[in-house]
């Protein structure tokens, strides 16, 4: 765990925010009470982000996404400054919608998919952890079917990059537990330098045992932004 | 750049020379054109007499609009005025675009539900989509932040051709717009039945925060203040949509599609946003959602609210489609608009916050002190008239109704069916599977909603009770674990049967789901859904539902805050069975100590029914929801003193205490089917898998019996006994329901015999005719 992360406040985090960002309130108030983080929001239109150490793309429908989810706002003028801010070895954070976004700025490889069901699917799910960790946290999406051709796999297989894959409770892999069609259970990926995190799942929902009987996606706060 | 506009167009605009008034020679031809704008010839003669004159097509338009029952009321008011209205809690009351009551301190919950079944049934997605848009504008145009929507629906039976059509559409229009615009769905009813093959219902209810000082209403006050238009450009969509709500359909209605308003949730996404950041730096003074009747209804009730008048120039209006006359820019229900009132030196800062949320907006008209709408488009005055008679003056029928013996009818042997239900266990067995499928699990629908959103929600759909939320805010820092408990719905079948009974059962049983969860019960609000109101029969069916439901508040000390009314819901004669929706918000001291109305483990548990000491399993409600037949027992004012309202309190303390002790790891109120299907759907989810179940009813009336107070508690087979001695102090007593035992067989043991666990569970998983859209 990295000593970054600070009671103080000193971490600067920045959750970005466009038209229909809906999950940025959440991704602040989760920094904000369980780790004394103030993020700052930062405005799509914005030409450059402000001194920061970490950048959450929180999870809606940035511009509606009448089209392919994410595809209007890999394109907005932040976003120019977020992919140099990740090449520098900054971390990145995408939920949901976030994570579509950084699929479609190919910030991360792959593709999000229309679900299999065709139907949006909001549930409780189990993700296994690369290091065999079991965490439960809830998913809400329509386009969430994790795609990547078969040598794009191998290759995240072989460097670890696959972060999370929907398993049952006790971390078995299996097409039962898989709630979109995703290759290989796939719910979240990282960049090879392990600092671009993208994830369907919503680790901002499941910060408190009293909503939904989980704080498991602390786990996932904690490990993100030990990473910085 | 916007124009900017002063005092001075409108007294040019006083000098435009008037539209031409609709020909009045041709007798013929005025009664067609009175008759597809649905004014009487006593209402024209009226609107003759307010406008001095024979009125222009425009003009007449707006009195169809502002007169339709939809938005006047016409035909309820006389009974809403029965309602009680006020409490200490009451911030405000019925009126507003939503209720408010004080939750703690200054925050506050702004709420309301509303109706869009005419549209749902001819567009389902879109009519249902947009319903919940109507809702949320609502709310959040009062300032608050919506943080909870339900749905309360209504479909034909499964079998009908048009059911699994509409179901899924309407299903995916409701998730669609609430999950893009962020609001958390959390709960809500649906049912199905043959009286609404040919009308469905789709009502909505959002739930949102407001601080007491920061409640916006709709005035257009301040002479010369600027009328803005703000958000999606108007179109000929929803013309007359509140006209087509206010009418009857016919098999032949399937042409009404131009009628049902489109919706762009991402619109009313920027909308909410920009609203409430408008709102929080004092930007307007005045501010109104479009909603039904749109442009027309918006800048009359501002107006009128204010005791002003108002100039617009239509000209200004911007249009998303060629041509538009003014009658059909002031009757479109395009979606996601607001108008609002602006000093002019606030102007620039207002358009500022418009652009950064890059919505449509433009300076269309001024407040005078003329108190009449004067509306100009193309150089031509096309509407010349006194705000306050249309509002004021609109017309109040207090329609004719059967008196409540004549409503009886054709009346069921009920003892026969009690009877028959002991002795046919074959009957039985039928009937508990089929009050499984018809009642069963929602899971389909819930899971195409967005739950979490927000990360309040403590207990969803999935928990099978009422919803709660948590609130966190900076004013309630000293109550950090302080919650919400939402509930909503209506037996209709048992209105139907006693209409004064049923719906004072209707808000009976959303505050038992509530105490249930462990929340207090605050205030109400209602969607009346009933057929035609030229139907005496339905009318003496609304009158009651009214006196019902005031007496059920009344009793529990719980105003009704806000509603709305759908009347004609009735095809080729056939009306709905009358369906007074009702929707309860609750305080919740510690959400960390609430209680699901499911199992979710079952070890070491066993489940308690508690109910009231004196007898209260009343019969006719086995028999109406079971076997969808009535016997439309006589009601008197009397029957309402049967309900045993001090043991409907007594429950909740009971309740209340149990939880104190931390004895309650389930509890659920018995509702439609009785005790013996309440246990079943307890456990639904466990069944097919492991326990055994013994229930312990003797007989049908015990099985299926719905009357109440009566709760089905999970307890800890060594709390039992400490349990019932709080039990006993309340009044009310506590016994065995069902026993659960892991044995692997799997079986259900019940009064008409033992039954395979999975017989139960698959038909609970069946209840479902979602299809694919």
């Amino acid at each position: 765990m990295s000593s970054r992360i600070s009671p103080s406040g000193k971490l600067r985090v920045g959750v970005l925010q466009f038209p229909g960002s809906n999950c940025d309130a959440d991704c602040v108030d989760t920094l904000k009470r369980h780790f004394e983080i103030n993020a700052v929001r930062v405005w799509h239109q914005e030409a450059s982000l402000p001194g920061l150490d970490a950048i959450i793309i929180p999870g809606g429908f940035s511009f509606g996404d009448y089209l392919r989810s994410g595809a209007l706002a890999a394109h907005a003028p932040i976003m120019r400054d977020v992919k140099q801010f990740a090449s520098r070895g900054g971390s990145v954070l995408g939920i949901c919608n976030g994570f579509q976004i950084l699929v479609e700025s190919q910030m991360l490889p792959g593709a999000l998919l229309h679900n299999t069901s065709l139907s949006f699917v909001c549930k409780t799910v189990h993700l296994r952890e690369a290091n065999g960790t079991v965490l439960k946290m809830p998913i809400a999406h329509g386009e969430g079917r994790y795609w990547i051709d078969e040598r794009g796999l191998a290759e995240m297989e072989d460097s670890g990059l696959i972060a999370y894959q929907y398993s049952n409770p006790l971390g078995s892999i299996s097409l039962d537990f898989n709630p979109n069609g995703s290759v290989a259970n796939i719910a979240g990926v990282m960049s090879h330098n392990k600092k671009i995190l993208g994830m369907m799942p919503h680790p901002e929902r499941a910060t408190d045992v009293v909503m939904g009987g989980s704080d498991d996606g602390l786990t996932v706060w904690r490990s993100f932004l030990g990473r910085i | 750049m916007s124009m900017m506009m002063s005092l001075k167009d409108a007294a040019e605009a006083a000098r435009c020379s008037a539209a031409q008034p609709i020909p009045s020679g041709d007798s013929a031809a005025l009664a067609e054109l009175l008759k597809s704008h649905k004014i009487s010839s006593d209402e024209f003669q009226k609107i003759k007499q307010i406008k001095g004159a024979t009125p222009s097509l425009t003009e007449l338009g707006v009195f169809s609009a502002m007169w339709s029952e939809h938005c006047s009321y016409k035909s309820s008011r006389v009974h809403l005025k029965r309602f009680p209205t006020t409490g200490a809690n009451v911030v405000v009351g019925p009126g507003e675009n939503a209720g408010v009551v004080r939750l703690e301190g200054s925050i506050c919950l702004a709420f309301k539900m509303e109706s869009h079944n005419h549209p749902s049934y001819i567009e389902p997605y879109q009519g249902a989509a947009t319903g919940v848009g109507g809702i949320l504008r609502d709310v959040f145009c009062m300032g608050a932040r919506p943080f909870a929507n339900l749905n309360c629906l209504r479909f034909g039976e499964r079998e009908h051709p048009r059911t699994p059509y509409l179901v899924p559409r309407v299903v995916k229009g409701i998730g669609d717009y609430g999950n893009c615009v962020g609001v958390p769905t959390v709960g809500g009813s649906v049912s199905y039945d043959k009286s609404y093959n040919g009308n469905c219902l789709v009502n909505a209810m959002t739930v949102g925060l407001i601080r007491d000082d920061k409640i916006f209403k709709g005035y257009a006050t301040g002479v010369g203040n600027l009328v803005v238009y703000v958000g999606s450009a108007t179109g000929r969509d929803g013309i007359h949509g509140a006209t087509m709500a206010s009418d009857s359909f016919a098999a032949s209605t399937d042409n009404s599609k131009t009628t049902v308003q489109v919706g762009d949730p991402f619109a009313e996404k920027l909308l909410l946003e920009a609203t409430l950041e408008v709102l929080e730096k004092n930007l307007v003074v005045g501010i109104q959602d479009m909603g039904a009747a749109g442009l027309t209804s918006s800048a009359f009730e501002m107006a009128g609210r204010a005791g002003n008048g108002v100039y617009l120039n239509l000209d200004f209006v911007p249009v998303r489609a060629k041509q538009m006359t003014a009658y059909e820019i002031m009757l479109s229900e395009s979606q996601e608009r607001m108008l609002m009132v602006v000093e002019p030196g606030k102007w620039d800062s207002l358009k500022e916050v418009l652009e950064k949320w890059r919505l449509a907006h433009a300076i269309i008209g001024v407040v005078t002190d003329s108190g009449r709408m004067l509306i100009s488009s193309r150089g031509i005055l096309e509407i010349n008239l006194p705000v306050a008679p249309l509002t004021d003056d609109a017309p109040v029928y207090n329609k004719p109704m059967t008196s409540r013996v004549e409503r009886v009818r054709a009346s069921e042997a009920l003892e026969s069916l009690e009877a028959n239900l002991n002795s046919n266990l074959d009957l039985a067995r039928k009937t508990a599977v089929g009050a499984l499928k018809d009642t069963g699990s929602k899971q389909k629908i819930y899971e195409q909603f967005d739950r979490h959103i927000g990360a309040r929600t403590v207990m969803g759909p999935d928990h099978g009770g009422a919803a709660v939320m948590w609130i966190r805010t900076e004013e309630t820092k000293n109550a950090p674990y302080l919650g919400v408990a939402i509930a909503a719905g209506c037996n209709e079948r048992r209105v139907k049967n006693t209409p004064l009974i049923g719906a004072a059962e209707a808000v009976l049983s959303q505050v038992r789901q509530i105490f249930a969860a462990g929340g207090k019960p605050l205030a109400v609000t209602d969607c009346l859904n009933f057929g035609s109101a030229d139907d005496p029969d339905v009318m003496r069916e609304f009158s009651d539902s009214v006196d019902g439901i005031s007496r059920a508040c009344e009793e529990l000390g719980i105003p009704v805050v806000s509603g709305n009314v759908s009347l004609y819901n009735s095809t080729d004669g056939v009306s709905i069975y009358p369906t007074p929706m009702i929707g309860v918000v609750g305080r919740v001291d510690d959400i960390r100590r609430v209680t699901p109305a499911r199992l979710i483990d079952a070890k070491d548990l066993s489940l308690y029914i508690m109910s009231s000491s004196v007898g209260t399993v009343s019969k006719p409600s086995f028999v109406a929801s079971l076997a969808a037949k009535f016997n439309n027992i006589p009601a008197t004012e009397g029957l309402l003193d049967e309900i045993s309202w001090g043991q409907e309190l007594g429950a909740g303390r009971c309740l209340e205490e149990l939880r104190g002790a931390d004895l309650l790891k389930a509890a659920r109120d018995v509702h439609v089917g009785g005790a013996g299907i309440t246990v079943l759907k307890m456990t639904a989810d466990l069944l097919g898998e492991k326990p055994s179940l013994d229930l312990r009813f003797s007989g049908s009336l015990e099985f299926f019996g719905e009357g109440g107070p009566r709760y089905i508690l999970a307890l800890d087979k060594s709390q039992a006994k400490m349990a019932e001695v709080i039990v006993t102090r309340h009044s009310m007593k506590l016994s065995l329901a069902a026993q659960l035992t892991f044995d692997q067989s799997n079986e259900v043991k019940t009064y008409f015999g033992t039954i395979p666990a999975t017989e139960f569970s698959r038909a609970f998983k069946s209840s479902q005719p979602i299809g694919n859209y």
